[in-house]
């Protein structure tokens, strides 16, 4: 492994653990005003939509909006499903078929 | 009292349904950073160093799409962020921890092991936290890690793995995770505001329109709480009036 993974790999580390233990390490002398727990909560939503909506719309880095892309119609699956039911697994099992059966045909 | 390998077992326990549901995730994401040309050990190395999932998964398209460390790390503070929720949540019985432990087991707090430990935290004897944490976290994070190895070993083994499609596993995954909070207005306009920016925003240098966009979004979100605390204020005056 090159020493730029390696770096890259600890610093992954470190942003990852000092969240993690802010406040389990040091206890009650740290505090979160009210508003940024409430801006923390809107981070996942955020983040997470940010990644999926290029790789669906345009996987590859070409804009495909047509059923045929078989990215874009397994994540409205995914989502439809997840939605409805709450259950991820099922909606990313369900998905998954739907994906792998559009790759499979098209 | 029972003892503490019973303690430890019933944590093992609450777990399993978490770990075996994320296995074939640590699979696919051993497979995938093979795929993407990085070395087997770079797999194993994500997830046993920094073992966060989401974080895991786009650091790869970050390595690969040339991302500079400064917007990996940043990214990856970003992703976690929710975690220092975690962390608070559990603060109160983790208190009488050893401080090694504490340093130890802050390690392992993914959503799954907080999952299961908050569900138990509040009724367990004070006594019980520890091991019961670590019945929790140890045997999912070996899991993660053993199955990892797995998916890179596969992923070296089997040709054309990269051409099969398994990043649709990550989408999916992160689409299912966020989905059932579209239920209410404000987590529809970020996620249709972040939605938006990462698209547009996707020919800055470095990967940066994914931090922009996380960003927008949060702001938007932000915004909208103020609205709607600002309009919860103003009906209960005229109620009062």
């Amino acid at each position: 492994m090159s020493d730029f993974l390696w770096v890259v790999v600890i610093g992954m580390f470190v942003a990852t653990y000092a969240v993690r233990a802010s406040f389990v390490v040091f206890g009650q002398r740290l505090r979160f005003p009210p508003a940024v727990v409430q801006a923390l909560g809107h981070v996942p939503v955020a983040v997470l939509t940010a990644i999926v909506v290029p790789e669906a719309i345009a996987p590859g880095g070409q804009l495909n909006l047509s059923i045929d892309n078989p990215y874009l119609v397994g994540t409205i699956v995914a989502g439809l499903v997840a939605w409805k039911t709450g259950h991820t697994l099922a909606a990313v099992l369900v998905s998954f078929a739907v994906f792998g059966a559009m790759r499979w045909l098209l | 009292m029972p003892n503490r390998t019973t303690v430890a077992l019933t944590g093992l326990r609450d777990t399993l349904p978490l770990t075996v549901g994320t296995t074939p995730f640590a699979v696919i994401f051993g497979t995938l950073v093979v795929s993407a040309g990085l070395p087997p050990a770079a797999a194993l190395a994500l997830s046993a160093i920094v073992f966060a999932g989401s974080a895991q998964f786009i650091s790869i398209s970050l390595i690969s799409g040339g991302a500079a460390l400064p917007v990996i790390w940043l990214t990856t503070f970003v992703v976690n962020l929710r975690h220092a929720l975690y962390s608070a949540t559990i603060q109160p019985a983790t208190k009488k921890w050893p401080l090694p432990w504490r340093v130890i087991g802050a390690f392992w707090l993914t959503d799954e092991c907080f999952a299961v430990f908050e569900r138990r935290m509040q009724d367990a004897n004070e006594h019980e936290t520890l091991p019961y944490y670590l019945g929790v976290a140890v045997p999912f994070y070996l899991n993660w890690i053993g199955w990892t190895a797995v998916g890179a070993y596969l992923g070296n083994r089997i040709p054309g793995v990269a051409t099969l499609g398994l990043d649709f596993a990550m989408i999916a995954t992160f689409t299912a995770m966020i989905a059932p909070q579209f239920k209410t207005l404000v987590p529809v306009a970020v996620a249709a505001t972040a939605g938006s920016v990462a698209w547009l925003a996707q020919g800055l240098p470095y990967k940066l329109g994914l931090m922009l966009a996380a960003l927008a979004g949060v702001a938007v979100g932000v915004l909208l709480d103020c609205r709607q605390r600002r309009q919860l204020r103003r009906e209960t005056v005229e109620e009062a009036v």
